[in-house]
């Protein structure tokens, strides 16, 4: 029988000999995208043609999304330093300098993480770092740090532990008690009490019982979930096998969007791997508890995050949402009960069962307990994957950790729950991030995207394309939805062209409201919120565009007027040969004018100008 | 079942746990409009047309779905529920064609009605509408998808009653549709067996019987119940006549036959009743066997030459020289008689049926 004690008390040292330096390339799907694949092979080959003893590696996303390529080397002995905007280019300096010559090159280097080693000079040190300082990582402990896809590293570093914990010295109970016990809830949106949500499913009459994990993340700016399956897969695993424990049920899936390539391969090379160890499939680490998992690929269809339209499609149905009750844990998949999770609730359970409901419920506030990982999207410095305690400030998370606005301009809103959520302005940057205070102020923690928009972010626009999102996604069964947000849609739409009427904003309202009211799931009945609180906060810019005829944040095309200020012209003609349409017309060395009546307004003449003369109003 | 009591616009009711909001008021005859609830169908709940107030409960819970709680409060015309169904019928109206003066289903349309109703006038939206072709390549339905406000009946009734899965919701959004899969025809799906429930359950102009269009309107029809004369089933029939002609014929709801459900035969196989070549009178043959000579007789004739042939036979040849062969189309009853007919009188068990093999 598998001794997980003895295997990880044998794997100490072995994952890192600890004799020669390590080179390990950030290779999720952000570090891919921004040429990971290229930096490997450039270690690889650069690594070989000086003949160096080293050991390079993969691993997941470290959080630092904005500074991919992220290439880690350590030295024997010493922090292991991350450097980011690595280009094969750089690779032979950091090779000579970092491995070589065994000198950091500081310039290039972000943080270093210094395991009881000896910290080098002006390298900031992870744990107070800017981006790290104000962080709790426990769901994202693993990322960036070990290889995803190898079972050893996972068990080295506490995985399984609690598994075997469970299944040897704990009743079903007793677990479903801990989860209660920290006060963990769900990491989806709404925010259920998981430990409550466990106990439905338990107690539902039923042979037959399955847990299924939500891994349909489809909100704009959103790669949470992503990045947790790319990164910890084994986590995700663990966790659900524990909740299936919990439960009583015996088999689980995992529905993940088929857009996650990645994140899929990975699972699937995970769950070879536990399957292979006896961590999963039949009689698990000999204690006669079996769980089969399964992977669902997605369609593609958003609606299909709602756990019932998710179910359907498991089974083989159209994605469309049923009304609920009954609940899945009554009747769930194939009507059985059925406990559904998203996979960051999943990937908290292994943590809170090894460290204790007490420990957990520790951090955060007082209704919104432990962590939340948030994805870092917009008009903000630093864009990336982040995990803080709940309670944290919206703008200790905008302004210390993502380091404020791009090019020091004015903040404007922030989203925050994706098509379900709202935008809120400046003034509730002091609200405490948690279940309620989000709620209370027209948004909602959601599944934990968040994009940062500013002052050239026009606020009607942004809820244009929300509406435009939700109105291509909803799936068609309820008229408030399909109907609904189609009219909002063309009512945004006429006023960013300038066509709108102040009874437009009455008309908007009533919409709203009634399809929040009437909607049957979830994404219709929270469609409404980016246009109720854009509403609510920039009714200004609402009314700018229909009173005025004028986008404040010059963002909406049809609205916006060119002019050269003919003081300002010299008559170089930069801009006549720049536009597309002809519109510019004017003698040379004499100031040019530009014809309304031809200009598309492409903006690309004040790009070309030289002098400032061309303005936008 | 445990009995529930909730107050419904003030009114006490007291109904069998279970029972929806919705069925427990109709029951006590408080009116709830819906366009996608059908009792002989699963529950459904898109429509949202019969959304009312439940003290206690988020927003407007959809009646057709919700059950009956304890000291439930419902509040069926509020402020509030009037303003979500007008929206919603302003909706359903603001993509739906504008064409009830020559509607098919104008007099009978749930939408028309309720839009009545509610003096909804359909105008409040305007926006873009569908514009899809007419689906007319087969001999039996006319599909209007233009008309279609996506209740999902018809793919319920496919699925449920039929038990054909032709049908189901493709795309999204507003641009949602039913179809066959791959956006073919009915015909083209060659699933389809065309036995029309579907336009029996629509509740729009969106699906009309091709036979039927410009030959009366609703309120000139008389409906005349009466029996398929097709198979021994015995499905109920509602025929709806104009000036001595069968326009339509639907099925009549008697849940202890056809529950309302016909097959193709039954609902678009009513022409025979003014063909030419129906035979209306007993005809004795006239001329040689195989000449194709006959002529009319009446029934007593027709009857006392039966006998009196089948009696010559039976003594000349003895019993087994008669067999019978009845017909599916006739009953049970008719089918029995006639095999205690030959068993008893004739005294032959030489009988058979055009279904037995």
């Amino acid at each position: 029988m598998l001794d997980l004690k003895e295997w990880r008390d044998s794997l100490q040292g072995r994952l890192r000999p600890g004799d020669r330096p390590s080179l390990t390339v950030g290779m999720s799907t952000c570090g891919q995208a921004a040429g990971g694949a290229r930096v490997m092979a450039a270690l690889e080959e650069e690594a070989g043609r000086l003949g160096l003893q080293v050991d390079i590696n993969q691993t997941s996303c470290i959080g630092m999304c904005y500074a991919e390529p992220v290439v880690e080397v350590a030295l024997p002995g010493k922090p292991r330093v991350f450097y980011g905007h690595v280009t094969p280019e750089r690779v032979p300096v950091l090779i000579e300098k970092h491995v070589v010559q065994g000198e950091p090159v500081r310039e290039w280097a972000l943080v270093q993480v210094e395991d009881g080693t000896v910290p080098y000079d002006g390298i900031p040190v992870m744990g107070t770092s800017p981006y790290y300082g104000c962080q709790v990582r426990v769901v994202t402990s693993r990322l960036g740090l070990t290889d995803p896809e190898s079972l050893d590293a996972y068990v080295a570093t506490g995985g399984y532990e609690a598994l075997e914990k469970v299944l040897r010295r704990m009743t079903p109970e007793e677990v479903i008690e801990e989860i209660k016990a920290s006060g963990l809830r769900g990491r989806g949106g709404a925010g259920f009490p998981t430990g409550l949500k466990w106990s439905f499913t338990r107690q539902a009459p039923g042979d037959k019982k399955y847990v299924v994990c939500n891994a349909d993340e489809g909100d704009p700016g959103a790669f949470m979930d992503r990045s947790v399956l790319e990164g910890d897969p084994f986590t995700v695993i663990e966790g659900m096998t524990i909740a299936a424990y919990a439960v009583g049920a015996d088999e689980g899936y995992i529905y993940c969007r088929a857009e996650y390539p990645l994140a899929i391969k990975r699972l699937k090379t995970a769950i070879a791997a536990a399957e292979e160890k006896g961590l999963l499939g039949r009689d698990i680490l000999g204690t006669g508890f079996n769980f089969e998992l399964h992977i669902k690929a997605g369609a593609g269809a958003f609606v299909c995050g709602e756990e019932t339209a998710l179910l359907a499609s498991i089974e083989g149905r159209r994605g469309m949402p049923r009304v609920r009750p009954p609940f899945p844990a009554q009747q769930g998949l194939w009507g059985k009960p059925t406990n559904i999770n998203n996979v960051e609730t999943y990937a908290n359970v292994p943590f809170i069962i090894k460290n204790g409901g007490r420990w957990f419920a520790a951090m955060g506030t007082e209704k919104s307990k432990g962590t939340k990982v948030f994805c870092l999207t917009g008009k903000i410095k630093n864009t990336g994957l982040i995990e803080v305690p709940m309670g944290i400030t919206l703008r200790e998370i905008i302004f210390d950790i993502a380091g404020g606005i791009q090019d020091d301009k004015q903040f404007k809103a922030v989203q925050i729950g994706g098509p379900s959520g709202g935008c809120l302005p400046e003034d509730k940057l002091d609200l405490p991030v948690d279940y309620d205070s989000l709620t209370a102020a027209g948004a909602i923690m959601g599944s934990g995207g968040m994009v940062v928009m500013d002052e050239n972010t026009c606020m009607v626009d942004v809820a244009r394309f929300f509406l435009n999102f939700t109105q291509a996604e909803s799936c068609g069964k309820c008229t408030p939805c399909r109907e609904g947000t189609k009219r909002m849609l063309e009512i945004l739409t006429r006023i960013c062209e300038g066509e709108g009427r102040m009874e437009d904003l009455d008309t908007l309202e009533a919409l709203a409201r009634v399809v929040k009211n009437t909607a049957l799931c979830g994404l219709g009945q929270t469609c409404p919120n980016p246009v109720l609180s854009t509403l609510h906060y920039f009714r200004h810019e609402y009314e700018a565009h229909i009173k005025d005829k004028r986008c404040p944040a010059h963002v909406c095309q049809a609205l916006l007027v060119y002019t050269i200020d003919a003081e300002k012209c010299t008559g170089c003609g930069a801009c006549a040969r720049a536009c597309p349409s002809g519109a510019i017309s004017g003698e040379k060395k004499q100031p040019h004018r530009i014809d309304p009546a031809l200009c598309i307004k492409c903006g690309s003449c004040m790009e070309k100008c030289k002098f400032g003369a061309i303005s936008r109003l | 079942m445990a009995d529930v009591t909730l107050t419904i616009d003030g009114k006490q009711i007291t109904v069998p746990a279970g029972t929806t909001v919705l069925q427990a008021a109709r029951d006590n005859g408080i009116f709830i409009p819906t366009l996608c609830h059908d009792e002989k169908l699963s529950p459904w709940g898109g429509c949202r047309l019969c959304v009312v107030e439940i003290e206690g409960m988020r927003g407007l819970p959809a009646s057709c779905v919700t059950a009956v709680g304890e000291g439930m409060v419902v509040r069926t015309a509020s402020p509030a529920v009037i303003e979500a169904r007008k929206m919603m019928l302003e909706l359903l109206l603001a993509n739906h064609p504008r064409d009830c003066l020559t509607c098919s289903k104008s007099g009978a349309c749930s939408l028309q009605d309720y839009a009545y109703y509610y003096g909804v006038r359909g105008d409040r939206f305007q926006g873009e509408k569908h514009d899809y072709p007419l689906e007319e390549d087969n001999p039996f339905i006319v599909r209007d998808m233009n008309k279609c406000i996506l209740c999902g009946k018809c793919i319920r009734v496919c699925a449920e009653v039929q038990v054909n899965n032709v049908i189901d919701f493709a795309h999204r959004g507003f641009n949602t549709r039913v179809t066959p899969a791959m956006d073919l025809t009915l015909r083209e799906s060659e699933e389809c067996v065309f036995c029309g429930n579907c336009v029996q359950v629509c509740p729009v102009g969106a699906l009309a019987e091709k036979a039927s269009l410009w030959q009366g309107r609703e309120w000139e029809l008389d409906k005349v119940r009466t029996t398929c004369t097709f198979c021994g089933v015995g499905c109920n029939l509602e025929v709806s006549v104009k000036d001595d002609r069968v326009v339509r014929v639907r099925g009549y709801d008697n849940p202890l036959v056809n529950g309302g459900w016909l097959c193709v035969k039954g609902r678009f196989g009513a022409d025979f009743a003014d063909s030419p070549d129906r035979i209306t009178r007993p005809l004795i043959r006239a001329g040689e066997r195989g000449e194709g000579r006959f002529r009319e007789a009446t029934w007593d004739e027709a009857l006392e030459f039966t006998a009196r042939r089948l009696q010559e036979i039976k003594e000349q040849y003895g019993s087994r020289a008669v067999a019978a062969l009845s017909s599916a189309r006739c009953t049970n009853e008719e089918n029995y008689l006639m095999q205690k007919f030959m068993r008893a009188v004739i005294g032959t068990n030489n009988v058979d049926h055009c279904a037995r093999t």
